[in-house]
């Protein structure tokens, strides 16, 4: 091959376990100066692994045990802490996920910008390159604010800091690993900015790691997908997500919820493998749907097929990714309402400081239908919904569930009120009590309720967890063996137990992967239509929007900024915050 | 149970066969004992002889026939202390922590009275007015250790009380009796075992060191740190006499805080330290430490 | 893309930082502090006096026995103030304390004196008390800093073992067995060391040092294990962060990463952990003082314990508690000042 050498050249690289488990394996890749690879995986995948690895490093409990790292012509050490530490920040540097920890507390950043200088450019380190660099993110370039401690920043702000601190030694590759995550869309959004303009300006290699693919399809040239520690497909942007080969790329494609194209989302059947469970064949060879006898017992090797690197028997014979079309809702009449919201005003006191987290709100749900509320952190909506479950006494307004008054305290109110609505909160890992058997737990409910005897609960049981698709066994099990995305599940059948007329969901999915977050809203939208179901659906994600919802309502700092039908808010944006929201989410922009 | 994992380490075996060691001889001592402990039976402070294996104590009881007997007093009333503790920081800790209402900076704010002394000189202040007995050490040293208790179980009670399961109890209407009893209590568990050893440790601590001073258990009563406090003067004639029920002392003592911090690690539960500064910061968490 | 940011903009909007909003906290912090430190010490007044003063007629029973002449009793209540209403005794105890005057000894009135007061009896024991704790603090430190520092960062090997081992077995045990094995060994075996530490009232310790050894090596046993193990865990927490990952995988050498990023961040909790410790030290100072007879102010409590002495145990334990909570607020003042960041949060 003519032209120059790549600038990165990755061969057969292995992380392991100290016992040997593999954790990253024989991963290839090369990229060429100035281009841009998307590292994409779900959690489980390996993606920070082997991101750290591109810096020679292992994080305890690791080893790098085979493979080869070359960047710009120079081997990185890969078992020789030192001598790798010495070309960290000079040849690669990487930009962190969570900016919140991995800022020294202690250090002004400023000073902290400058060690690094002063390990590699000892002659430039001083005032003029911190102002410089810090500029060159846009954050103030001077004095008062280099003297800052990180406690004192914004996320954003210190996530600009730490990729300021990969650029200083203007290295010509770098790592992002998942930079935006827990940042709000908005600032999201500017980040994604600030990285391409890097990118264009500086023509800086970069490795972009994230699990979403909507952003990886706007940054990345090329994109490598992960599954169990493997590469099984690689190759240009365009190609891979338009067009995926292998069927864990389908599979993450069609889950993927687009505000643009709003379509039936699609997870995919089964759990992510886990570390210790790795087998002798293909690692997605359980959750497959075209799988042979030969998946179980060969692993497939990387091949070259439609102008990209495939590790599958059968790609040829993948499908298209899904498009199926959106339900049709049965919403009887926008007029028929279930839950009404009057001037509604909620309040969060916090020691001495009072913030209104809902200012005089006024909306509805007919029966039957889906509205969604959406909003940023701190915009008051998940305020809301706890006040219409009753956990957060308002100071002002009324709640009526079909003209009954809902009192402000849950435990004040009748128990046929209580039963009919129901709410499902955002953290999987809290929902369940970890001390009581799923059975148990979703029982409850029903016994509580609905007054139901001890036997007729159990059989209920069995049949909510088939409507919630999840096999019958786990009945017995406790939540400590589920995954995110079961135990999220549990948590709908448990509110299904009371048969609820109205369902809030406060974030359900925003904790979960993105394959699991489509499974968990394709039983949502299914029961809904089946059981006739009224939801209030709270998100920041408008991709989920789309995919359920019937309206939305946007909300800006408690107040209700725009409502309407999805399609006519989403195509026709009035008010400015919605117009940013829609223009900041990212959506999958592939070549058709 | 998962606990019981600490038999597997090495620190685990050491410490239990110690502790089962000393509980022993606590508990059995007196049915093997060759003499009656108040009895004067030689001269006193006579070495080690064939008929008296430790020797006599300051007055010539057997320092051996008393050291079996002595450590019953010193095991039921520190268990006695730390059950009360326990019932009276859990009922404290509890009910402030769940009750979002001006109960809970009451409760707290009395915690911190409590806390605000050092632990010996609240005890000290008792018995100068109202003298000592069993039920008054009892008593005393429950108070004194239940703060560190209510505090553990009052940041543990608010950290679950906003968990999405206890939430969901709160919207089906369950009420606070329910809530505590099946959400609330089953999952701070945790914390709880975590710091049975320490304050089981700190029980015995206290009431050895009140013994001692003169201020716990009276003479004749055989008590092993009585006898410490009694045989000072003749340390040097019969060592025996102070190092015997010395060591009985250190390997109880020792042999808890071991099994307690054994569990805990096997458990994989951080262990709090709560600080007892009066509104000050709150606490001082560390982690399970490494082996 | 968007153009969210319109063009020109130098700084993105983003939420205030949060430094910006609360002027002077350290200030208010400050105050409040010191005010709820003086509430404290008003309810442990009350306390106090309530426990060593409501009981009627037991300080002159206690003193004089159960079967004493009532009328003896009576007339030693009357001289003790004891017939007075009892927040009338409360107030004029208080306003007495506050001004200087701690009372008089009750067992001294019982018998016979006309005035004895406290103040003079405790003075040199409390200097006495201070010159151990001193000379203990002064050496607690460095040694549990040093230590503690260097076993969490050699922790999970062969030197953590043995200082996690002998601390956990430290900690276990009573000062008083503690020092009684000392004195079998450094005395009763070796004869290296006198077992009591007797000096005349008035004679300054230090000038004879011999007295000070064992009680301050009891006490520094048990206090720098106490003060080994958190310093220790707060070391381990500290190297097991994202930010000292992020140190080296910037490529800063090991050295520095050891001094700027752990350390630092490593010795943040200690003034906390000291004040643990002074605070330990109280207890730990009775126990030590009574099995050296050292003449400090904790074997004085003891024994006006003992001889039920009311107004010495109070004026006592006053002076202690006050001591004890006084620690308490400088300790918090001082990480307050120390650690900037707890500022915004409080």
């Amino acid at each position: 091959m003519t032209g120059p050498p790549p600038l990165l050249a990755v061969r057969d690289l292995t992380v392991e376990l100290l016992d040997g488990q593999p954790v990253v394996s024989d991963v290839s890749l090369t990229l060429d100066a100035g281009q841009t690879l998307g590292l994409v995986g779900e959690s489980g995948s390996g993606k920070t692994t082997l991101a750290l690895a591109l810096l020679g490093y292992a994080r305890p409990g690791m080893r790098i045990a085979s493979g080869e790292v070359e960047i710009a012509g120079q081997h990185i050490a890969l078992g020789d802490e030192r001598a790798a530490r010495a070309m960290r920040g000079r040849l690669v540097s990487l930009v962190p996920q969570d900016p919140s920890t991995n800022l020294n507390p202690a250090l002004r950043i400023g000073a902290a910008i400058n060690d690094i200088v002063r390990e590699h450019r000892p002659s430039d380190a001083g005032d003029a390159i911190v102002y410089d660099v810090l500029g060159r993110v846009r954050l103030p370039a001077e004095r008062r604010f280099a003297r800052r401690f990180p406690h004192q920043l914004s996320g954003g702000q210190k996530q600009r800091v730490l990729i300021a601190s990969a650029l200083v030694c203007e290295p010509p590759l770098i790592v992002l690993d998942e930079p935006t995550t827990g940042l709000d869309v908005v600032t999201q959004a500017r980040i994604l900015e600030e990285v391409e303009r890097l990118h264009r300006d500086r023509e800086v290699a970069m490795i972009y790691v994230s699990h979403d693919i909507a952003v990886i399809s706007q940054v990345a040239d090329q994109v490598a997908v992960l599954y169990g520690g493997l590469v099984v497909e690689h190759g240009a942007t365009d190609d891979v997500l338009s067009r995926p080969r292998h069927p864990y790329t389908r599979g993450l494609v069609s889950s993927v919820p687009d505000h643009t194209q709003p379509r039936r989302m699609q997870g995919i059947p089964g759990v992510a493998v886990g570390l210790d469970e790795l087998r002798r064949g293909c690692p997605f060879m359980p959750r497959c749907e075209q799988r042979v006898d030969r998946c179980a017992s060969e692993m497939p090797r990387l091949s070259l097929l439609d102008g990209r690197h495939v590790r599958c028997f059968e790609a040829r014979l993948t499908p298209p990714p899904e498009r199926g079309e959106l339900r049709v809702p049965n919403v009887t009449s926008e007029h028929d309402i279930l839950l009404a919201v009057e001037h509604l005003t909620a309040v969060h006191r916090d020691g001495r400081h009072t913030t209104v987290a809902a200012c005089d709100v006024t909306f509805s749900v007919p029966r039957g239908a889906c509205v969604a509320l959406v909003g940023e952190s701190g915009s008051g909506k998940t305020t809301i919904a706890r006040a219409i479950a009753g956990l957060h006494p308002p100071r002002s307004g009324r709640i009526l569930l079909d003209g009954a008054e809902l009192v402000p305290r849950a435990q004040k109110r009748s128990r046929e009120l209580r039963r009919r609505c129901q709410i499902i909160f955002q953290d999987p890992y809290e929902s369940l009590n970890p001390r009581r058997r799923i059975r148990d737990e979703v029982a409850r409910p029903a016994r509580l309720l609905r007054g139901l005897s001890k036997t007729e609960a159990r059989t209920e049981v069995a049949q909510l967890l088939e409507q919630v698709r999840l096999p019958a066994h786990l009945a017995d099990a406790f939540p400590a063996e589920l995954s995110g995305g079961e135990r999220q599940r549990v948590a709908i059948a448990r509110a299904l137990a009371a048969q609820p007329d109205l369902l809030v969901c406060d974030e359900i999915t925003s904790a979960l992967d993105v394959s699991v977050q489509a499974a968990v809203v394709e039983v949502l939208a299914d029961l809904r239509s089946r059981l006739s179901l009224s939801m209030l659906f709270i998100t920041h994600n408008l991709g989920v929007v789309a995919a359920i919802a019937d309206y939305v309502l946007i909300l800006d700092h408690g107040v209700i900024c725009e409502r309407g039908p999805v399609e006519q808010v989403f195509n026709h944006p009035q008010s400015e915050r919605a117009i940013e929201l829609l223009a900041a989410a990212p959506t999958l922009r592939v070549a058709a | 149970m998962r606990g019981l994992r600490f038999l597997g380490t090495g620190r685990g075996r050491v410490g239990f066969a110690i502790l089962a060691f000393v509980v022993a001889v606590a508990l059995f001592g007196p049915f093997f004992a060759p003499h009656d402990p108040a009895d004067i039976l030689g001269a006193p402070g006579s070495g080690p002889s064939s008929s008296f294996p430790l020797g006599t104590d300051y007055l010539g009881h057997d320092v051996l026939s008393r050291v079996l007997w002595g450590g019953r007093s010193v095991l039921w009333l520190s268990l006695a202390a730390t059950a009360l503790s326990f019932v009276l920081g859990m009922a404290v800790g509890g009910v402030a922590g769940y009750s979002r209402s001006f109960v809970d900076p009451i409760l707290m704010r009395l915690v911190d009275v409590v806390l605000s002394f050092p632990p010996l000189l609240l005890f000290i202040l008792v018995v100068t007015s109202v003298g000592t007995s069993s039920l008054i050490l009892i008593l005393s040293i429950a108070v004194i250790l239940s703060p560190g208790i209510a505090r553990i179980v009052y940041s543990a009670t608010r950290e679950v009380s906003v968990r999405g399961y206890t939430e969901a109890a709160v919207t089906r209407g369950e009420g606070a009796s329910a809530i505590l009893l099946r959400e609330i209590f089953p999952n701070i568990l945790g914390p709880l075992i975590a710091n049975l050893g320490l304050t089981v440790t700190f029980s015995v601590l206290l009431v050895a060191s009140v013994t001692f001073l003169g201020l716990g258990v009276q003479p004749p009563n055989a008590n092993w740190a009585l006898m410490i406090s009694e045989n000072r003067d003749i340390l040097s004639i019969n060592v025996w006499s102070t190092l015997a029920p010395a060591a009985m002392i250190a390997l109880l003592t020792v042999g808890v805080n071991t099994v307690g911090d054994a569990v805990s690690h096997a458990l994989g539960l951080p262990q709090r330290r709560a600080i007892t500064t009066v509104g000050g910061i709150e606490e001082l968490i560390t982690p399970a430490e490494l082996v | 893309m968007s153009a969210t940011a319109p063009a020109g903009s130098e700084v993105p909007v983003e939420a205030p930082s949060p430094e910006a909003r609360a002027p002077h906290p350290l200030r208010r912090f400050l105050i409040r502090r010191v005010a709820q430190g003086l509430v404290t010490l008003l309810v442990a007044s009350v306390v106090v006096f309530l426990a060593t003063s409501a009981i009627p007629g037991s300080p002159a029973t206690a003193i004089l026995g159960r079967n004493a002449n009532p009328q003896a009793v009576a007339e030693i209540n009357h001289h003790l103030g004891f017939d007075k209403p009892i927040v009338d005794r409360y107030l004029s105890w208080l306003g007495d304390a506050l001004r200087g005057n701690l009372g008089n000894s009750s067992v001294d009135i019982a018998q016979g004196a006309t005035s004895a007061p406290i103040w003079p009896i405790i003075r040199s024991p409390l200097a006495d008390t201070t010159t151990l704790a001193l000379v203990t603090v002064i050496l607690l430190i460095p040694l549990s800093l040093v230590l503690g520092v260097w076993s969490g960062l050699k922790a999970g090997r062969w030197q953590d073992h043995v200082i996690s081992t002998v601390t956990l077995v430290l900690i276990s045990m009573p000062e008083f067995v503690i020092g009684s094995l000392l004195i079998a060994i450094l005395f009763v075996a070796s004869h290296l060391l006198p077992p009591v530490s007797l000096i005349s009232p008035g004679v300054f310790p230090l000038l004879h040092p011999n007295i000070l050894v064992m009680p301050v090596l009891t006490l520094l046993a048990v206090s720098v294990a106490w003060t080994v193990r958190l310093v220790r865990v707060g070391t381990i927490e500290v190297l097991r962060t994202d930010y000292v990952q992020m140190a080296r995988l910037h490529g800063i050498r090991e050295r520095k990463v050891l001094r700027r990023y752990v350390l630092r961040n490593a010795l943040a909790p200690s003034v906390q952990i000291f004040a643990l410790s002074i605070q330990y030290l109280f207890g730990g100072v009775i126990i030590t003082e009574t099995v050296f007879n050292y003449p400090g102010i904790g074997s004085q409590l003891v024994n006006a314990a003992t001889s039920h002495d009311n107004t010495e145990v109070q004026a006592i334990t006053l002076i202690l508690a006050t001591i004890y909570i006084l620690i308490n607020i400088v300790a918090d003042l001082l990480v307050m000042v120390l650690v900037p960041k707890l500022r915004s949060s409080s």
